[in-house]
């Protein structure tokens, strides 16, 4: 079915560039995810003290003059650098590409709260006064930020703007950018997701009062999904954008690529604010695989969303063996057991994290995954240490977001 | 503060706010919008700084005074002077 298309409207990834708490670009972060290394250490964040965050080391000067980070924000500094890294790894010269047909697409979970929230604390030194309140308030905290700043920064354009999606935006950002270049919107995608949340109290303080707030003595085993002794979310920042193009643009400069998105599904809820919902995970599990063409036996990896709280990880092992049996084909893994939860990058990063497993076929585990809550039973959990596999044609990676939004993506191994 | 204070103050300010520039050749008697990279949205963090540290408050009539480094000086003189 899916070698039935025409190269014009299959959409390939030829370039990555990230920043995760345990690295700052592909190689460094498959390393530390086969290596076992967390990101996850301990910051003090303003009336909270200390917390458990996952903090991006990446040198923002690589891209930026001081005047732009004391101009922008931490969102737009990791989107800058993602997408500068995503085009230089694509073997991109952006002088010579059109700009104006450039499209920049990033998923968000919010923007703006750590802006808003500084700037708070700064006029409260001058009892409330708003005439304190800075006049860059506006242009950092529009919710396109971000992107606007990527393109403001690279010379781009073409259209710009952000997808608020809560945790599931990496993947719509993804999603966004491969239906623009099949809509024949853009002849290039810039498209991912961002989060700078770490800098922000209010999101720590937020799951510590709905109890999901992940403690641990050890901040590199707080974040454990699926096991028995989960107790919530590590808040982490982080960024990770594609560069996506239409296969025959692709073959046609002889770009190295990465896979080929073949299917997603992008769906709601509509049954709670916080609480997930295990038939539209299902349903959109089956959305997407329907889309690809293929069965749940054909996946070989499914990178799941699990964030480690007690409510919501059952609820996606649920989903799973409903689409794929309790031992299925495809091995499992998650993420966030090492980099905490990136919010709006999330889904994003954890696409690339996997996306080495087509050439190195080694898949990366779940660390801190001692003791299985028989509630997320599945079989294939690749645990603590990487698994070798023959081969890896399909990958399927999970992100879900509060108000109930649900959002999967399939990429194929290239195959011409 | 005296006139070398002000002066010395409202470099340190503008370093803050541009601090990719190189300063030191800045001319007191040629706007400074002409010698460095500094654009309107930077002069409002000149006018917030001033208003933070000394709350001084320059009218936006008044921005014009503050085009050249001697200018600044002269009109910062008799608010600073106390300082």
């Amino acid at each position: 079915m899916i070698t039935s298309k025409l190269n014009e409207t299959r959409i390939v990834i030829t370039g990555v560039g990230l920043t995760a708490p345990n690295g700052n670009n592909l190689a460094e972060f498959r390393k530390s995810l086969l290596t076992g290394k967390s990101g996850i250490q301990k910051i003090t964040v303003r009336y909270m003290g200390e917390v458990l965050a996952g903090i991006c080391q990446f040198d923002p000067l690589k891209y930026q003059k001081k005047k732009d980070l004391r101009r922008g924000t931490r969102a737009g500094s990791i989107a800058i650098y993602c997408a500068q890294e995503a085009i230089n790894d694509a073997g991109l010269q952006l002088a010579s590409l059109d700009r104006s047909r450039i499209g920049v697409y990033l998923g968000i979970t919010e923007h703006g709260t750590v802006e808003t929230e500084n700037e708070i604390y700064e006029i409260k030194q001058y009892n409330y006064d708003v005439k304190f309140w800075s006049h860059h308030h506006n242009p950092r905290v529009v919710a396109n930020n971000p992107a606007g700043e990527v393109t403001l920064n690279l010379g781009i354009t073409g259209p710009h703007y952000t997808l608020g999606a809560a945790c599931a935006g990496g993947n719509i950002g993804i999603i966004q950018g491969l239906q623009m270049l099949l809509l024949n919107e853009v002849d290039l995608a810039l498209a991912g997701g961002v989060s700078e949340c770490t800098g922000s109290f209010g999101i720590f303080a937020g799951f510590r009062s709905e109890g999901a707030l992940a403690s641990h003595p050890d901040p590199t085993k707080a974040c454990r999904p699926f096991d028995k002794d989960r107790n919530g979310v590590v808040v982490s920042e982080g960024g990770c954008i594609f560069v996506l193009e239409r296969l025959s643009d692709a073959l046609k400069r002889q770009a190295k690529i990465y896979g080929e998105i073949v299917g997603y599904g992008i769906n709601s809820d509509a049954s709670d604010f916080i609480f997930p919902n295990k038939d539209r995970q299902v349903e959109c599990m089956r959305l997407a695989l329907r889309k690809a063409g293929i069965s749940p036996d054909d996946i070989d990896i499914i990178n799941t969303h699990g964030t480690g709280t007690i409510e919501g990880d059952p609820v996606e092992c649920q989903a799973i063996r409903e689409v794929f049996g309790e031992y299925p084909h495809a091995s499992i893994n998650n993420t966030k057991s090492f980099i905490g939860h990136a919010m709006g990058a999330a889904g994003a990063l954890e696409l690339a994290g996997n996306l080495p497993s087509f050439e190195d076929h080694l898949i990366h585990p779940t660390i801190n995954l001692d003791n299985l809550d028989p509630q997320c039973h599945l079989g294939t959990f690749v645990i603590n240490e990487p698994k070798e596999v023959d081969k890896v044609d399909y990958i399927l990676n999970n992100s879900f977001g509060m108000l109930g939004i649900n959002s999967v993506v399939i990429v194929k191994r290239f195959e011409r | 503060m005296t006139k070398e204070q002000i002066r010395a103050t409202i470099l340190e300010i503008i370093a803050q706010i541009v601090p990719d520039e190189d300063l030191s050749n800045l001319k007191g008697n040629i706007p400074i919008r002409e010698q460095i990279e500094l654009d309107s949205m930077d002069f409002l963090d000149i006018i917030m700084e001033l208003r933070k540290r000394y709350g001084i408050e320059v009218p936006e009539d008044d921005y014009v005074q503050l085009a050249t480094l001697d200018s600044s000086v002269a009109y910062l003189e008799p608010r600073m002077k106390n300082l």
